[in-house]
């Protein structure tokens, strides 16, 4: 896609990701602050197609690396936020 | 079927997953809604994982699956294991990874940049703010986890690092913009930002841990977006500035608990202290020292109590013996509610998980200005481990540091119990005033133990 197209869409979703979560009630901000850390994860499809694409050894390096950071992240970051929700949930 | 085909149907795919992360992201803003949010985020990512693997650009699988399982393996284990009062460390520690994921992947794709102008932008882009988030979130996680003092740190040295760094950075940047694709001068910017990274961490102290773990979070967030443009991959770039939105209200939302701006936050440094008049003038001989058993006479008489926590509360592990506290108040008839400041801990909300976790119900969780609202009919306020977030100095004295923050105003109500180890001061390094107060009472000794002795001695009397 062209570099507009690319802007356009980065334009939007930060408008949109302010929109959306304007008031966030404060017992939510840490789950929030988590869940979407695990979100940002979302580079570990870029750490795959590096560690698949099998260019040269180092890039395969490279790849393993970023599919392991970013694999802790979202792995880690999805499952802590459950653990912690479902402790506000239990006696709601 | 045919690449261009299979490229349409994979693009659809990762749109959907980008529209599943909205709503998830949605609903983690509201208590109904925020486990379904959390699972559709968590979908979205399976979801664009799956397609991404599917993909014919994969050619091999090994490495891949080395690294997804030990990625796994170490998340897993960690997120079930870690406690909850280390939640704004591990917050801390996930954000930085997900900052030097996304710089290595740019690394990985270097030779792109020589594509066009844009992308090796882009590179520039996702190198610094990946690696400024890896340090800066490292650094943040030593200073929460006891391995770096956690005091602020106000050497004028830092400044000039900070500053001689950026520059270094950004003109290693220029160079590499020239010279697009030059692999050992990404890296040697990416070795840069780390030191960015540093500096920018190194004089925050824990009270303004909370300001920065939300900026790092959006970094983490801008970061992917970064590497999104350098791979031409929308998705990457709608997570990404999603994320790096929601960070940056969030970092709004606790300098505005604060009083600060972000840039005071950062570079400045809390105005000196040293004018007021100091701890003993203001302490002599007002200050009254009470017992267990003397405050448990108190809550006798008590229909209100109303409890405010801070980090010393997380510190002494004693969220469970509040609860305790709590519980035995209720059973004899009073109405317990709890107080939390928004910048109260270290991370945003870090009370409220706390609290949570000991089982107290949410609807007990009150904000700043619910309470602040009905204070004068609470008749017995604990403060446990709290002390610059209800010093009405804030309120009062314009010449104070923390002038303009908003407090709970824990004096005006009838009695207020102080729970604290001694009269050192809290981070802002001042004195307060309410521990001088008419109608308040220290009981001195370590949070849990303090309050386990009053339970003990409601439960006698």
């Amino acid at each position: 896609m062209d570099l507009v197209g690319l802007l356009t869409i980065f334009a939007l979703a930060i408008f949109l990701g302010f929109e959306i979560i304007t008031k966030v009630p404060p017992i939510l901000h840490t789950p929030l602050m988590s869940g979407s850390n695990a979100i940002s994860g979302i580079t570990i499809i870029g750490a795959l197609i590096a560690a698949g694409y099998q260019d040269t050894v180092w890039t395969a390096i490279l790849g393993l690396l970023a599919v392991i950071f970013a694999t802790i992240n979202v792995v880690g970051g999805f499952l802590v936020t459950h653990r912690m929700l479902a402790m506000f949930r239990r006696k709601g | 079927m045919s690449d261009t085909a299979f490229e349409i149907i994979r693009n659809l795919f990762y749109l959907l997953a980008a529209a599943l992360f909205i709503f998830g992201i949605k609903g983690l803003g509201h208590p109904r809604t925020a486990v379904r949010g959390n699972l559709l985020g968590a979908a979205g990512m399976l979801l664009a994982i799956v397609v991404t693997l599917v993909d014919r650009q994969i050619l091999g699988w090994g490495w891949i699956i080395v690294g997804l399982v030990i990625g796994t393996g170490v998340g897993v284990v960690v997120a079930v294991r870690i406690q909850m009062t280390a939640m704004p460390q591990l917050v801390a520690l996930f954000n930085g990874f997900g900052g030097i994921a996304s710089a290595i992947v740019a690394g990985a794709f270097v030779a792109k940049a020589a594509d066009s102008r844009q992308v090796a932008f882009a590179t520039i882009a996702s190198g610094i703010i990946g690696a400024v988030t890896f340090s800066g979130s490292v650094l943040a996680f030593a200073k929460l986890q006891g391995l770096v003092s956690g005091r602020p740190n106000t050497n004028p040295l830092f400044k000039v690092g900070n500053a001689v760094s950026t520059l270094a950075a950004l003109a290693v940047g220029y160079a590499f913009l020239m010279n697009p694709g030059l692999e050992w001068i990404y890296w040697g910017l990416f070795l840069i930002a780390l030191v960015v990274g540093v500096f920018l961490v190194l004089p925050i102290g824990g009270a303004d841990m909370p300001v920065i773990i939300c900026l790092l979070n959006s970094y983490s967030g801008l970061a992917a977006a970064a590497t999104g443009f350098v791979i031409s991959n929308t998705v990457l770039i709608i997570a990404g500035s999603l994320v790096g939105a929601s960070g940056l209200i969030l970092t709004r939302i606790m300098c505005v608990a604060m009083n600060r701006s972000l840039i005071n936050v950062l570079f400045g440094v809390m105005a000196e202290v040293g004018e007021g008049p100091s701890a003993d003038e203001i302490y002599a001989g007002k200050v009254k020292s009470t017992t267990p058993e003397e405050v448990a006479m108190l809550f006798d008489g008590a229909r209100r109590v109303l409890i405010v926590p801070g980090y010393g509360m997380a510190v002494a592990q004693a969220q469970h013996v509040v609860r305790d506290l709590a519980n035995v108040l209720e059973a004899q008839g009073v109405d317990v509610e709890f107080g939390i400041h928004p910048v109260a801990g270290r991370m945003p909300g870090h009370m409220n998980v706390l609290l949570a976790e000991a089982d107290v119900p949410y609807d007990k969780l009150k904000e700043m200005d619910e309470v602040n609202s009905t204070m004068e009919q609470v008749d017995v306020v604990m403060v446990i481990g709290a002390n610059d977030v209800v010093n009405p100095d804030a309120r009062e004295n314009p010449e104070s540091p923390i002038a303009g923050m908003p407090i709970i105003n824990v004096d005006k109500a009838k009695t207020v119990v102080v729970v604290k180890r001694s009269l050192n001061p809290g981070f802002a390094g001042i004195p307060n005033p309410l521990f001088a107060a008419d109608n308040c009472l220290m009981m001195y000794g370590d949070g849990k133990q303090a309050v386990l002795e009053l339970v003990g001695a409601l439960k006698a009397g």
